[in-house]
């Protein structure tokens, strides 16, 4: 897979010594995380690892109790709101799909365009550029049938496809998917994941899986999640022989032969 | 074509029943005329209420508060016209030699609106900046807002000197408006034709917000407000902004309520009221505009007339409406009769319903094959 933005304009995403704790239990335990611009990176890792806690660090959701993160080589992560982070092009998927559903496809599109609107602009209608890019994103996740259908009638997979595209029609500079392809058909998982190769050229990326199958035909780079740190990184081939993530997964038991086969 | 239909589907209702409101004065005696004026002044509290419950999700049960704040407002200024230079009479009454400081200012019917429409919008946009800020939401929030409204309507009946304690602020007979007593025809009218025009003019504002984007933004923050901060919105401020709103509506409803019914106190502003307005809107129809203003009148009429025939049932009788609607109409009258002709097609078109099924069904075999 290859990945055309061009690397060299610095990291996207620096995570150094991140410490997050709730009463005693150390959901990050001195987690070192970094990435490039354009990156299209898998985060793995058993349950429990740290994923979902390390994404929100990244977003602001969670604050740690020490360490620094650093988005697109300037931002304090840390110091930043939540929708501000948005605002300056961190746009996460969360697990579960969350879209709006009493509205339609279309206007879930367009409140995630509007997004640098102010209030004022609130009131009037769209502009006629974000109105083309709601159609493009119509077409690229496959919903152009659905734009008048209400988002929550729609079904699983397509909800998440229309939650991706709403976190895409903001021209995100880093996109953050916890696990996009849960509770898919496999038919729905392979076109996730060409849709992942697609937009993988429009910014960088963090995927946060599960589904070993869909790691491997979709990865490039994998970094290892353990017990809140990195437990190694690297081309998915030699992670998935690595000795200690095999250990990791088989401590966990049918996990490993996944992993290894 | 097409558009000039939808131009007439939208207006021509829209001016019709606002006519037939300003002729009402022709057809309908003194008695009830006042009582209709009385009802749309609750419209008017409806749409707020409207606006931040059945868009935005936030039940408040706080409007009694913002309202009675508009009426106290205004029934100052009124109180001290009334007064004729003198001192209002429940101060001489409670002992107090000099007008109070704060009421000087209530001698001017400019200022006095405009505190009495400042003024909730103020307690609204503090209250909300800081519970919103801290993420109060759903229960917490009702419970918080409802908890206020019974500090202040205590807290105005303990203050006999200065609020007129628990009688409130009442014998305002003798006022003047414009050079003409308050209590006549004229007068009265006058007073209705504003309320007629405020509230229309309310429903098409409500209208345009609740069509544009920011409209659409308050029901994302109703279905899901981590992804509204998550696209990059601030909820914080969108949420004060409407919830700030909705307060001065309330107010303006008690500017127009004083003058028509006469007397305003703690018990008009309490916690009850403030329940029974949201009966209001949830038998009406919560998110649709309409939906409150008709909730509103019907449920008043409906109290009025029981109020008058039986009045130790109505209490059980409003309960039960509201109970009754929760379950077998969640979306309120306005909403059922919305959802009517689809359950109606769905009965009666049961093969297309089949198919549609099946059609379902063959895509789940198809997408795991």
């Amino acid at each position: 897979m290859e990945t055309t933005m061009t690397p060299g304009a610095g990291k996207i995403l620096d995570v150094k010594d991140v410490t997050v704790s709730f009463a005693g239990f150390k959901a990050l335990d001195d987690l070192n995380f970094s990435m490039e611009q354009g990156e299209l990176r898998f985060v793995i890792g058993p349950n429990g690892a740290g994923k979902t806690t390390f994404l929100d660090c990244v977003t602001g959701k969670s604050r740690p109790q020490h360490g620094t993160v650093t988005f697109d080589n300037q931002i304090n992560v840390l110091r930043t709101t939540e929708h501000r982070l948005a605002q300056l092009g961190i746009a996460r998927k969360f697990q579960t799909p969350t879209v709006f559903g009493s509205l339609t496809v279309y206007e879930n599109l367009e409140t995630a365009a509007g997004f640098d609107d102010g209030i004022i602009r609130l009131f009037s209608s769209l502009s006629v550029d974000d109105k083309q890019k709601i159609q493009a994103m119509l077409e690229l996740v496959g919903l152009q049938d659905r734009a008048n259908v209400r988002a929550g009638t729609l079904a699983h997979g397509e909800k998440q496809w229309l939650e991706i595209g709403m976190l895409l029609v903001q021209e995100p500079k880093l996109l953050l998917l916890d696990e996009p392809v849960a509770g898919m058909t496999r038919r729905e998982r392979n076109r996730t994941g060409e849709l992942l190769q697609k937009i993988a050229k429009r910014c960088s990326i963090v995927v946060v899986e599960h589904d070993m199958d869909f790691v491997r035909n979709f990865a490039t780079t994998v970094s290892v999640l353990h017990m809140g740190h990195l437990l190694c990184q690297g081309p998915v081939l030699q992670v998935q022989n690595d000795p200690r993530v095999i250990e990791v997964y088989l401590g966990r038991g049918r996990n490993s032969e996944k992993i290894a086969a | 074509m097409r558009q000039t239909l939808t131009m007439i589907r939208r207006w021509v209702p829209f001016i019709i029943i606002t006519v037939l409101f300003l002729m009402a004065p022709q057809f309908v005696g003194d008695f009830r005329l006042n009582q209709l004026a009385k009802f749309l002044t609750y419209a008017l509290i409806a749409v707020g209420l409207d606006l931040i419950w059945g868009y935005g999700g936030m039940l408040s049960l706080g409007q009694g508060l913002f309202f009675g704040l508009g009426a106290y407002g205004f029934a100052m200024y009124l109180k001290l016209q009334a007064s004729g230079g003198k001192l209002p009479d429940f101060m001489f009454w409670s002992g107090l030699k000099t007008l109070p400081w704060f009421w000087a200012p209530f001698a001017s019917p400019i200022f006095a609106i405009a505190a009495a429409l400042i003024i909730p919008m103020l307690i609204a946009a503090l209250l909300g900046y800081l519970l919103f800020r801290s993420r109060v939401q759903g229960v917490y929030f009702s419970i918080i807002t409802q908890a206020l409204t019974l500090l202040f309507s205590i807290w105005f009946i303990g203050q006999q000197a200065y609020s007129g304690g628990t009688n409130g602020i009442t014998d305002l007979g003798s006022a003047k408006i414009f050079g003409k007593a308050l209590l006549s025809p004229e007068v009265q009218h006058g007073f209705y034709f504003v309320t007629v025009l405020c509230l229309a003019a309310v429903y098409l504002l409500a209208r345009w917000v609740t069509e544009s984007r920011f409209g659409r933004i308050l029901i994302a923050l109703r279905d899901n407000e981590d992804r509204v901060r998550f696209l990059g919105y601030n909820p914080v401020t969108l949420k004060v902004l409407v919830f700030a709103f909705s307060a001065m509506l309330a107010g303006l409803a008690g500017v127009l309520f004083v003058p028509q019914v006469g007397i305003i106190s703690p018990s008009s502003m309490g916690v009850v009221p403030s329940i029974e307005m949201v009966i209001w809107v949830a038998v009406g129809g919560r998110g649709t505009i309409i939906g409150a203003i008709i909730g509103a009148l019907m449920v008043s009429y409906g109290k009025s007339y029981l109020s008058e025939s039986y009045p130790n049932i109505w209490q059980f009788f409003l309960g039960a409406l509201f109970v009754g609607s929760v379950l077998l109409f969640p979306q309120g009258l306005v909403g059922f009769l919305q959802e009517l002709p689809g359950r109606l097609r769905n009965r009666f078109g049961r093969k297309e319903a089949n198919a549609l099924q099946d059609s379902v069904v063959a895509s789940g075999v198809e997408g795991r094959a």
